[in-house]
């Protein structure tokens, strides 16, 4: 080979091979991002929240049995006069997805057997993107429904049967997240019933069970790990759900399990307390990342247990 | 009476024959899998079905408990009996027909329970038990014929998917045992296992013929000489030819089955 | 016994019998979550529907020079900001000449928008030769009237509990009767930013901001998005750096909305000082939101891609990158496109974290860039749910008829896409 074309190709390698460690790096540098953006929400929280803690001890916050973030009026008057306890914060948000569950659970899971296992497949074609629109109606449209629709009708029959239900009831607003999880918990659970081996069904049928059996006693007890799991995740969702609560549900802390009553949430109080005209620095607008963090914990903890369990499942069948 | 055709070898017409086939076609949407068979079952005796991959004759075994069913673009025309009842008769009722007739797989399937629920799903959902010790006898009776007891005996709750690939398809076997079937329907259920587990399921067999019917695919000729008294060789969808076992292997009537004996096709 | 499988023994019809029953448990949960579903959309629409049209009233109106322009100046902001009130109170008059008090005048004023004098005012400057002649035109309403035309105000209800009093519904009536009262399409509804008055209240404003906002999100978490799932799929080995990097994209999938918006508040806002309540914090904020699910989506496509299309071009003697970039992502491209459409779809109706970013106040002004202050869609639909007049109920209902309708379109074109361009491998 002449000279020229030599030296000419041992460039060109150099150049390439430059060129390929540049793009290899552009593309690590963009999957690092993932994981600033997890540093910047720890450390946006946690440094908030530390703040926070340096005027609320940590053992009101945990501990207390009242929320009412007042800030002192006076420098040396120091939580006087407020309670930052986020109990009642948490009983809000736990009874208000409870009834969610509530609602989402049975209709979600038995609308995913049905899907999985009886219907036609036309059928499916239509229902499945029926579930998938109630899926992507954004939250704040459930939000506007919950406050000017349901709860007025639920505030009419309560009080028509003799009930005092309040227009900002956790009732209306856990109905309404309720509907908006059915979607969630039915396409999870799709996927899970989906994933039980033809197998196990064949040999249902083949001693003479009905498809009824089969599914109760064969595919759901197989399945139930994994739809343990999706409950969980769920769970998680309803506790993060901001827009429905904030616009149906109320806004003074009520240590209550009346689905009646209204109660506030942690993300309600979040958002209370940043949107409201207080400067920065303030226990009330610092509380806000406390709850946040408090919020964060929860939901990720939630998450780690649920993809725990669904992945132990996933390996039974791998 | 003897009976010859042109496509069966002498049969023994003073055993009675449970199940029978006539003129069956099975059509899964436009294609073909199964034409014009007709083939008798006779009763306590073990019958072979072999043949090339591909050729239908697991397509056919599942036309006998109506397995074919539960896949949409099946279809199956003709007629099969069952002591003397159409089973494609829509009065019927299919659940009640495969309790009477049990399937064992080609790969061993236990559900994720334990080894003894197992073996008590089919008699709890069928209701053959009155009592919880009547179950219990009915679940040890049946993993004894089917041989696995004296292994299992002292871990009835660990789960079934516990056991060797072999064990859980004795598991299997006592499993369709239980609900005290009348014809045991087996697709290919050695073809995951070793030569060893392979010989104790081959043992249980002649046994069981004492009780049961049964009505085996395989695709090892060997296999089908060593246990069936009735072999039927199937091609690309067709019955060649079908009879006492040891005629066809020695003495087979058509040219396709000696092909496929000697190993020239399949 | 050759009868037993045509038995119906009772035991058998029971088990039968539950399993029909359970077939209709599961179309019952099926049908109420449907039901739900269309309850919804039907109470939306019946309260929206009425907001694509808006009352107004016609009037002769004398455009006297005299009055509006005594210096013959012509100037355009002279013009817009002069005193329309006395022409127009002139021309009611001459409808309703039997009102005759101070006081009643004014009531009879009032049955316009406050608005209405701006429309007049932007008229005679866009085209000041009007001025001196008479000329018939059409005036917004105000809410009140509005509302009564529409029939959302009763008036059988007593006097005390409505704004709307006898009076006034007398003179509609009037108008009514010569015409000079109609339902027109809402055009404001679409031209107009947020308003304090419902009649003039528009999405405009809102709907740019969430355009700027989704722009921004898009330029940085597609490209991002892309390149990190590229990186993860075809690049990565399996080391302790990348199941780190895995773990935190699954995580980050899974933190609530709100949360995000902390992080844009605290660390956006008050640490690098961009500018509060603009579409370039909300972008960013969305951009980390979608990211994850774009990420998700994208490497399940790349999965999907045949290795045998890597070999060949390996094969070849192309470089990773080459292979890479000239085979692998353009075949992957409609695919991770119909993801990331669907990821903006959610974006675009995210509301918690702008409102953390202070995309909360009341802003008049249509937003022409990335770092003018903007609200969104879904914030406006938010702030309007809470307003007492009754006339931003309607407006709310069909603010998120428009949200739902750019939703539902964006959804068809990722499964027209999807449908399209997919490939069956």
């Amino acid at each position: 080979m002449r000279p020229q074309i030599q030296n000419e190709l041992r460039r060109r390698n150099r150049r390439n091979q430059i060129k390929e460690f540049v793009i290899q790096g552009v593309l690590i540098a963009s999957s690092f991002v993932a994981i600033l953006t997890t540093i910047g929400i720890v450390a946006s929280l946690v440094f908030e929240a530390f703040r926070f803690f340096e005027k609320i001890p940590l053992t009101e916050f945990l501990f207390s049995l009242e929320w009412s973030p007042q800030t002192a009026i006076r420098a040396d008057q120091v939580g006087a006069s407020g309670k930052f306890g986020v109990i009642p914060l948490l009983t809000g948000t736990l009874l208000i997805s409870f009834i969610a569950m509530l609602v989402a659970t049975p209709l979600g899971l038995l609308s995913a057997i049905y899907l999985a296992e009886f219907a036609k497949a036309k059928t499916r074609d239509i229902v499945k993107p029926l579930l998938e629109l109630l899926a992507g109606i954004p939250t704040v449209v459930y939000g506007f429904f919950a406050a000017l629709v349901v709860a007025p009708i639920i505030r009419a029959t309560g009080s028509g049967a003799g009930f005092d239900i309040s227009s900002e009831s956790a009732l209306a607003a856990g109905l309404v997240m309720g509907v908006m999880l059915i979607p969630f918990i039915s396409s999870l659970s799709d996927d899970v019933i989906n994933a039980v081996p033809q197998a196990l069904r064949d040999a249902s049928f083949g001693m003479g069970a009905t498809h009824e059996e089969t599914v109760t006693k064969v595919i759901i007890p197989a399945a139930t790990p994994g739809i343990i799991g999706s409950l969980l995740l769920a769970i998680s969702r309803a506790i993060g759900e901001t827009m429905i609560v904030v616009m149906a549900a109320g806004l003074a802390a009520n240590l209550t399990l009346n689905p009646f009553e209204a109660v506030t949430t942690m993300t309600v109080q979040i958002v209370t307390l940043l949107t409201g005209d207080q400067e920065f620095d303030s226990a009330k607008t610092l509380a806000a990342f406390a709850i946040a963090l408090f919020l964060l914990i929860l939901t990720l903890g939630l998450n780690i247990i649920a993809l725990r369990i669904v992945d132990k499942y996933k390996k039974k069948y791998a | 009476m003897i009976i010859e055709t042109k496509t069966s070898q002498a049969i023994q017409s003073n055993t009675p024959t449970i199940m029978t086939a006539n003129n069956v076609d099975v059509f899964y949407g436009k294609k073909q899998a199964i034409c014009n068979v007709s083939l008798n079952i006779p009763e306590n005796q073990i019958t072979a079905l072999i043949g090339p991959s591909g050729c239908g004759k697991s397509t056919f075994l599942r036309c006998f408990n109506r397995m074919n069913d539960t896949i949409n673009i099946c279809r199956v025309s003709g007629e099969i009996k069952f002591s003397g009842q159409n089973i494609y008769d829509p009065k019927v009722d299919v659940v009640a027909l495969r309790s009477r007739i049990g399937m064992v797989f080609q790969k061993a399937n236990p559900f994720p329970k334990s080894i003894f629920e197992n073996v008590a799903y089919g008699p709890r959902i069928h209701g053959l038990a009155e009592s919880k010790d009547e179950l219990e006898s009915i679940v040890i009776r049946s993993l004894k014929r089917a041989g696995l007891y004296d292994e299992v005996s002292d871990r009835l709750s660990e789960p079934g998917t516990s056991l060797s690939g072999g064990q859980q398809q004795r598991l299997c076997i006592a499993r369709a045992i239980a609900v005290d079937p009348q014809v045991i329907l087996m697709d290919e259920p050695c073809s995951a296992l070793d030569p060893i587990a392979t010989a104790i399921i081959e043992d249980l067999m002649e046994t069981m013929k004492e009780k049961y019917t049964i009505v085996i695919v395989t695709h090892s000729m060997q296999q089908a000489a060593r246990v069936s008294q009735q072999t039927a060789f199937f091609h690309l969808g067709e019955l060649v030819e079908s009879g006492d076992t040891q005629a066809i292997f020695t003495n087979p009537i058509q040219e396709r089955t000696q092909n496929y004996i000697s190993g020239r096709i399949g | 016994m050759p009868n037993y499988i045509l038995s119906t023994s009772r035991q058998m019809a029971k088990r039968h019998a539950r399993e029909k029953r359970f077939k209709w448990y599961g179309r019952i949960a099926i049908f109420i979550s449907i039901a739900f579903l269309v309850f919804m959309f039907s109470a939306i629409i019946f309260r929206g529907a009425s907001a694509f049209q808006q009352t107004k009233i016609s009037l002769d109106i004398n455009f006297s020079e005299s009055i509006l322009d005594p210096s013959s100046s012509r100037d355009p902001d002279l013009l817009k900001r002069a005193n329309y009130k006395p022409i127009v109170v002139e021309s009611l008059l001459s409808v309703i000449p039997e009102v005759t008090e101070r006081r009643d005048r004014n009531r009879l004023y009032k049955l316009l928008s406050t608005g209405a004098v701006f429309d007049l005012g932007e008229k005679v400057a866009d085209d000041p030769s009007i001025l001196g002649k008479s000329k018939k035109v059409w005036l917004l309403a105000s809410s009140e009237v509005d509302l009564f035309m529409k029939g959302k105000i009763d008036p059988n209800v007593s006097e005390d509990l409505r704004r709307l009093k006898d009076r006034d519904i007398e003179w509609i009536e009037i108008l009514k009767s010569e015409g000079r009262i109609k339902k027109k399409f809402n055009k404001t509804l679409f031209t107009n930013g947020d308003s304090r008055e419902p009649e003039m209240a528009g999405i405009l404003g809102a709907a740019i901001g969430s355009f700027f906002s989704l722009l921004v999100c898009f330029l940085i978490a597609f490209p991002l998005g892309i390149l990190t799932a590229v990186y993860l799929e075809e690049y990565a080995k399996k080391n302790f750096i990348t199941d780190f990097i895995e773990v935190n994209i699954n995580n980050l999938a899974a933190v609530p909305s709100i949360v995000f918006g902390l992080l844009g508040l605290s660390i956006f806002l008050n640490f690098f000082h961009l500018p509060r309540s603009t579409p370039l914090v909300g972008g960013i904020v969305l951009a980390l939101m979608t990211l994850p699910t774009i990420i998700i989506a994208s490497r399940s496509i790349l999965r999907s891609i045949p290795q045998s299309i890597r070999d060949a071009a390996l094969g070849l003697g192309a470089s990773k990158t080459q292979t890479t970039f000239h085979h692998v992502v353009p075949l992957a491209m409609p695919g991770m496109l119909t993801g990331t459409i669907l990821g903006m779809a959610r974006a675009l109706g995210e509301t918690a974290p702008l409102l953390m970013i202070g995309m909360v106040a009341f802003i008049v002004d249509i937003p022409k860039g990335v770092t003018d202050v903007a609200t969104s869609l879904p914030v406006q639909i938010f702030l309007w749910a809470d307003s007492p007049e009754k006339g931003f109920v309607e407006r709310t209902s069909a603010a998120i008829m428009v949200l739902l309708a750019f939703l539902i379109l964006m959804n068809i074109c990722a499964v027209y896409l999807r449908k399209r361009l997919e490939r069956r491998w």
